[in-house]
């Protein structure tokens, strides 16, 4: 089989890097040779993987050694849970320097020292919430990340999140071969959750790949840096996230993108009852300008 | 040839616009104009200090080059810092020739590189500490250096270092100035945005430090020379002759200028502009804050140095305006013999110019003195101030020219077929290799001073070198006759 490049994308906080271990490490069950590269800063793409605090980063080691072309593949590179293999790009703490570029230097990285060998059936690019500049849109250029997959929620702004997603992708669908392969709904528990992101992903020309429902157990095994797969394999959710990894290894539904405007997703979460109608007699009014109205 | 009447420099800038696409054409026809001495505002005729056309191959530099390559560079016994990969800093190393007196690496670096030398890890994790770790060094190897200055190159600008604060620390650490300058070359449309940056660095971390500090004493004829780059020692040239008149020159922006002298200038009766382009903001600034007036003058050829020697003692009495004309009559020999020697053989040779700051003005009067005329004249960098300055020393339906394409000025040349280009380094070899004697306007060809009357007489014997040099005779190909050249037409 073809090595297959994902990346996942989504709001912050949505559940990302969550997701993407517990999914990766039941492909890993299926027999799958994964890698995880992680690409964001903060370095929490691997860890339940690796059972620790946060993996020693690409751009950390090469800031001690002095450049990048100073590291061996091995120094950077780490077997986990189910023959797993994690990097992760790392970069500067909040308000200094240059994430993006440490994204792009780590990749280029990994691609000239060759970390995407022939037995690798999976690469997943765990990326940080926001694409604010080039370098996080790094996984999904060229020859890299082709399946795109978004995680959300039925709340508003994550809807908000995977449809300027899909508008980030269609740039690069439209010059290369990224996809959208699908929205991973991973359930806050709002009303109706399930039909509002089917409804959403129609709408972008997709399908909700899979609905993740809420459970404590993630929480329980995260405490002890775990995935549920690797922590409770017999918990119902570890089915939930096995039952994502086959879809995701049978997904053969890519396509270009069709992000909706604001005034469509607006809509869409009326229907929904997210969204009050809006009443523009309000808009400018200060709370004393309302209470004498 | 014969000057173009105003009908025919229209109509030659018509023909070069002509081979432009639509927007192109439109856009450059606001920056070409012929000259009209009837005009008292440039805004009339010509538009600059607009972004350059890509694909034109601009001339200009960047806010980097225009604060550390003109204003901060020169300032002999500062260590300026070229923050950011090594680049900008080694490859514009010396390269303007501001000449200086010290040793070199102990208590004056001007040819000298510091840089932080950015890499990799400097984007991605930031070069504050890195930074601070080279100001901590430089005091430790270079003790008697006076402050340094931070010349941001673009990354600092990109991925937001806070080199303001790096600063703050490292003066309470040295005990020195530390100035920041947000000279990133991503700003602005050329080198002049620098300029103005540099400037207002210069207002803001070093200007005021002596404000209350009456331990320097002063006296009623204390000047500073403002803009002289002391490029092949024209401040020195320059500064003979105000102290001959009775002046005290307190301080030399930023040519052979130290660190006490800017801090010092607050407290001068009168600040003498040379180039007025790089160096109006901080003029201006001292006006209105410590109220001291400025004035613009101009020291290429003795016609332009006498006016301005006499409009600089205008302003002071009696004593200087009798020395103003006491140095006027001691050189007047001197400037005489030259003119004497080289006016014959410069005579009616005409000149197109191409170059930044002051001088495609200010050397106009220079070489008329020799007999020559400037047919064009255009500015890499220039405002609209600069253009009315400009209007009134061209002479009528001569060319003027802004931020000119390589294009525009080939062509200008091909037709007006000056006998003499000055400009810059970039240009030097494309005229050469057409045939035109050319002289590099910006570092003076590796020759200089030419300012004052000293400069004057140097300025006179380049030019007329360059314009009668005997190669000039040989560049066409003995076997190219012009018979034959023109059988050669016929066959094509």
């Amino acid at each position: 089989m073809a090595l297959r490049q994902c990346a996942i994308y989504g709001k912050g906080g949505i559940g990302k890097s969550t997701t993407t271990q517990n999914l990766v490490s039941a492909l890993a069950e299926l027999g799958n040779k994964v890698m995880i590269v992680g690409c964001d800063p903060k370095a929490d793409s691997t860890r339940l993987i690796l059972h620790a605090k946060a993996q020693t980063t690409i751009m950390s080691l090469a800031a001690e050694a002095g450049s990048v072309e100073d590291l061996e593949l091995e120094d950077v590179l780490k077997i986990g849970y189910g023959g797993i293999k994690c990097v992760e790009s790392g970069g500067p703490e909040p308000g200094v320097g240059c994430a993006g570029r440490g994204v792009i230097t780590a990749i280029n990285f990994l691609e000239e020292e060759g970390a995407y060998d022939d037995e690798l059936d999976f690469v997943f690019y765990d990326v940080l919430g926001d694409v604010v500049c080039g370098g996080f849109a790094m996984p999904i250029r060229e020859n890299k990340a082709q399946e795109i997959y978004i995680v959300c929620s039925g709340e508003m702004m994550a809807m908000y999140a995977a449809n300027n997603i899909a508008k980030g992708i269609v740039k690069y669908a439209n010059s290369g071969s990224v996809r959208l392969a699908g929205l991973i709904c991973n359930s806050r528990n709002t009303a109706r959750e399930d039909e509002l992101i089917s409804a959403l992903a129609a709408k972008i020309g997709t399908t909700m790949i899979h609905f993740v429902p809420r459970d404590n157990v993630v929480q329980r095994a995260e405490i002890r840096r775990m995935t549920v797969i690797e922590y409770e394999p017999t918990a119902k959710q570890a089915d939930e996230y096995r039952q994502l990894a086959i879809k995701i290894r049978d997904n053969r539904n890519f396509i270009i993108p069709t992000p909706i405007t604001m005034d469509e997703l607006e809509e869409l979460m009326m229907e929904f009852g997210i969204l009050e109608q809006e009443d523009e007699s309000v808009i400018g009014k200060t709370a004393a300008e309302l209470a004498l109205a | 040839m014969a000057a173009l009447t105003r009908e025919e420099t229209e109509a030659l800038i018509q023909e070069v616009l002509e081979i432009y696409p639509e927007q192109a054409k439109k856009d450059r026809a606001k920056h070409l104009a012929v000259n009209d001495q009837s005009l008292e505002k440039s805004n009339k005729c010509i538009t600059s200090n607009r972004k350059s056309l890509p694909g034109v191959m601009t001339i200009r530099g960047c806010a980097y080059a225009g604060s550390k390559g003109v204003v901060w560079g020169p300032i002999k016994d500062m260590i300026h810092i070229s923050h950011g990969p090594v680049g900008c800093g080694q490859y514009s190393r010396a390269g303007r020739r501001n000449y200086y007196v010290g040793t070199t690496g102990v208590n004056t670096f001007g040819t000298m590189n510091f840089t932080s030398d950015f890499t990799e890890k400097d984007i991605v994790f930031g070069g504050d500490k890195k930074l601070a770790k080279i100001i901590t060094e430089i005091e430790g190897l270079f003790p008697l250096h006076k402050g340094i200055s931070i010349q941001s190159e673009c990354p600092i600008g990109l991925i937001g270092d806070d080199i303001e604060a790096v600063a703050k620390k490292g003066n309470k650490e040295i005990g020195k100035p530390v100035v920041p300058v947000r000279c990133e070359g991503f700003r602005g449309v050329s080198q002049s945005l620098g300029h103005h940056i540099a400037n207002d660095a210069i207002r803001d971390w070093v200007l005021g430090n002596r404000d209350g500090d009456d331990s320097f004493p002063t006296t009623p004829y204390d000047v500073a020379v403002i803009g002289d780059y002391n490029i092949g020692g024209d401040a020195w040239a320059s500064r003979t002759l105000l102290e001959e008149m009775g002046l005290r020159v307190v301080a030399q922006w930023s040519g052979d200028g130290t660190l006490a002298e800017i801090e010092n200038t607050p407290k001068v009766k009168l600040n003498l502009i040379h180039c007025y382009r790089s160096m109006n903001y901080i003029a201006r600034h001292m006006e209105e804050k410590y109220k001291i007036p400025w004035i613009e003058y101009n020291f290429f050829g003795p016609t332009k140095i006498a006016e301005s020697l006499r409009r600089i003692a205008s302003h002071f009495d009696e004593t200087i305006q009798a020395g103003a004309e006491r140095v006027i009559a001691k050189y007047q020999a001197e400037y005489e013999a030259v003119i004497a020697k080289y006016k014959p053989r410069l005579e009616g040779k005409r000149v197109m110019l191409y170059i930044g700051g002051l001088r495609p003005r200010h050397v106009i009067g220079a070489y008329e003195d020799l007999g020559m005329e400037v047919v064009g004249t255009g500015y890499e960098f220039g405002h609209n101030d600069d253009y009315d300055r400009t209007i009134k020393e061209m002479g009528n339906a001569t060319l003027l020219y802004d931020d000119v394409t390589g294009y525009e000025f080939e062509e200008f040349v091909k037709r007006v077929q000056p006998d003499l280009i000055g400009s810059g380094i970039k240009e030097k070899y494309i005229f050469q290799k057409m045939g035109v004697p050319f002289r590099q306007m910006h570092s003076w060809d590796y020759s200089g001073p030419y300012h004052g009357y000293d400069g004057f007489a140097i300025f006179a014997r380049d030019m007329d070198m360059t314009i009668n040099n005997p190669c000039w005779k040989q560049v066409k190909a003995p076997w190219k006759t012009d018979a034959s050249s023109d059988a050669v037409k016929v066959a094509a």
